[in-house]
């Protein structure tokens, strides 16, 4: 009786162990693409291609790459352009949202049922389908590399509004009322009381947005062929095609761990938050 | 008191004005225009002219062999990712509920991939896959190792680049994936175990009878939107193989539509109306046969 105890004891420790292997396997695999961009921006050109077989560490770091990357090439330009772009979508977007769900959620008119339903019946155009218009739209106001081009189609989100209305709706009625009272307009109201009740999702939705703005590309692609205006993800593009000439991969890579460094960061500052907003609506994959 | 009213509605429509204006110029128009575009034949991209209505276009764009090509890979691509991420995201969501040690550090890590640029991350699987004058690459070392032969999966086989993009396209949405699933596990209400614990049922018993099935819902949700995102599938090719997928032979059907519309293959919305809207009648039905299957098996 007392083996049998001692038997399952063991077999859950075993068993413990092989979950633990298993994870860190799995972590492994996630981490592994990191660590072997910054290992290989961190090797000197030609200490990486005098290596036929890759060597997992290297013992003469050298941050040559990471000059080599700003100056070969106008990752310096591509960066701020995001940072630009990525700035104002997300500022205009933000002001059209609040507005929106705004209205949804605390005022009253004519049609509101109806509109918000055809709102939400938004939500299931697939970008894919209406891209090709607003390539057309774009290219005939003469809006191609600009940034107006690049920003105007992204600055309304039918999910985020929903999401701020839910939110928003969650603050008593009692408190506007109180408000109105005071003879508080409804502007004011909205600024002073409901959107600092309503921060940490405001800043959910913030964090949302700026990660899908670092990361777009189909749509500066089609829109910019002026390398003055491509934003990370284009420029990493065409440095991968003709940037340092095609075979210094070591200053490929400091390119790449430059664009990938700045949303790591917010991710790991903001991860409850991300990780949150990600759940409730997020869609990759 | 209607003067009232009727100022009152004025007011929140101003509120809802610029939402109203960009959806309507960016979603709406676009939406209907793209069905126009779509049955207008012999359409001029310079002089907005066209020659006739009718189903020209999609005739075009199910003959043409790129098209078919792009197909062929994007379905390749949806059957192999979906079943296989949605399996391991459940396997390591069980293994990460399990544990209580380092979980948050687990999970923290497995998110990762979502915050990255699929293009600049993309780059790296390129190097460790490539097979170069200079170097077989790290991959073709592993297969060394196990005793195999060198391959290219960049520039070799189908196969071969049908395998990486499969790979980095699980690594890009296991995420998700994962992220959803811990929890919904984490929401199954303890009792339940409590009650088979009580009954003495098995490891394995409480997982099927169980949890699978107060998770199903969520598994569900995941494999529809996996379909939805997987039949959607571009920049993770278009970081592997380079922007001209055609001439790879690994377009995917929404790099088609690109490529018709803009770049050395572009200017014609017509095709690239037709062929978008072919895939979303393929994600339309797909998607309507999911819900068919789930409202048998999920148990809400």
């Amino acid at each position: 009786m007392k083996n049998n105890k001692e038997n399952k004891q063991v077999r859950k420790k075993v068993l413990k162990g092989f979950t633990y292997l298993f994870l860190i396997i799995w972590a492994i695999i996630v981490l592994f693409p990191f660590y072997w961009m910054i290992l290989t921006s961190l090797k000197s050109y030609s200490a990486y291609n005098s290596e036929y077989i890759p060597t997992f560490f290297t013992l003469t770091p050298t941050l040559q790459n990471y000059v080599e990357a700003f100056t070969a090439v106008p990752l310096a330009k591509y960066f701020t352009n995001t940072v630009i772009f990525t700035f104002i979508t997300t500022t205009l977007m933000m002001v059209v949202i609040v507005l929106a769900a705004f209205a949804f959620s605390r005022l009253e008119f004519k049609g509101k049922q109806v509109l918000f339903l055809f709102f939400l019946s938004l939500m299931m155009i697939p970008t894919e389908l209406v891209i090709i218009t607003n390539f057309v739209t774009i290219s005939h106001w003469n809006l191609r590399n600009t940034f107006l081009g690049l920003i105007l189609p992204s600055v309304t989100s039918v999910f985020y509004i929903y999401l701020l209305k839910e939110n928003f709706e969650q603050i008593p009625d009692s408190l506007y009322y109180a408000a109105k009272v005071d003879g508080t307009s409804d502007l004011k109201y909205l600024l002073k009381v409901m959107l600092p009740i309503s921060k940490p999702t405001l800043i959910t939705i913030t964090i949302l947005k700026i990660i899908e703005c670092w990361n777009s590309y189909v749509w500066p692609r089609l829109i910019t062929d002026d390398a003055n205006y491509y934003l990370v993800s284009n420029g990493i593009q065409a440095i991968r095609e003709n940037g340092f000439g095609r075979e210094n991969i070591p200053a490929m890579m400091a390119a790449v761990v430059v664009i990938s460094v700045p949303l790591i960061v917010l991710f790991l500052i903001f991860r409850k938050k991300v990780m949150a907003g990600v759940s409730r609506g997020g869609t990759k994959g | 008191m209607r003067k009232k009213q009727f100022k009152n509605d004025l007011k929140s429509w101003l509120y809802l004005l610029p939402a109203m204006l960009f959806l309507g110029f960016f979603m709406v128009y676009p939406l209907i225009d793209v069905f126009v575009y779509s049955f207008e034949e012999g359409y001029h991209s310079a002089s907005q002219t066209y020659q006739g209505i009718g189903l020209y276009n999609y005739s075009y764009v199910l003959h043409d062999p790129y098209f078919l090509q792009a197909v062929k890979n994007t379905f390749l691509l949806v059957i192999i990712t979906v079943p296989l991420s949605t399996g391991l995201a459940l396997l390591i969501s069980v293994a990460l509920s399990s544990i209580k040690r380092l979980q948050q550090l687990f999970q923290t890590i497995y998110f990762l991939p979502y915050v990255t640029n699929t293009l600049a991350v993309g780059l790296v699987f390129m190097i460790l896959f490539k097979k170069t004058a200079y170097s077989d690459g790290l991959i073709n070392l592993f297969i060394h190792w196990f005793g195999g032969q060198s391959v290219d999966f960049i520039d070799g086989p189908y196969i071969a680049k049908m395998f990486v993009l499969c790979v980095y396209t699980i690594w890009i949405v296991m995420p998700f994936k994962i992220l959803i699933l811990t929890s919904a596990l984490a929401s199954v209400n303890q009792e339940y175990y409590d009650a088979a614990k009580v009954d003495g049922a098995s490891k394995w018993k409480t997982f099927t009878k169980i949890t699978l099935p107060m998770i199903s819902p969520m598994i569900f949700y995941l494999v529809i939107t996996g379909f939805i995102g997987a039949f959607k599938a571009y920049s993770d090719a278009v970081a592997l193989f380079g922007t001209d997928l055609n001439a790879a032979g690994m377009n995917t059907i929404v790099g088609y539509v690109y490529d018709m519309l803009y770049g050395n293959s572009g200017g014609y919305p017509s095709y690239a109306s037709a062929a978008a809207i072919i895939l979303f009648a393929i994600v339309l039905t797909i998607t309507t046969i999911n819900m068919l299957i789930s409202k048998k098996n999920v148990h809400y």
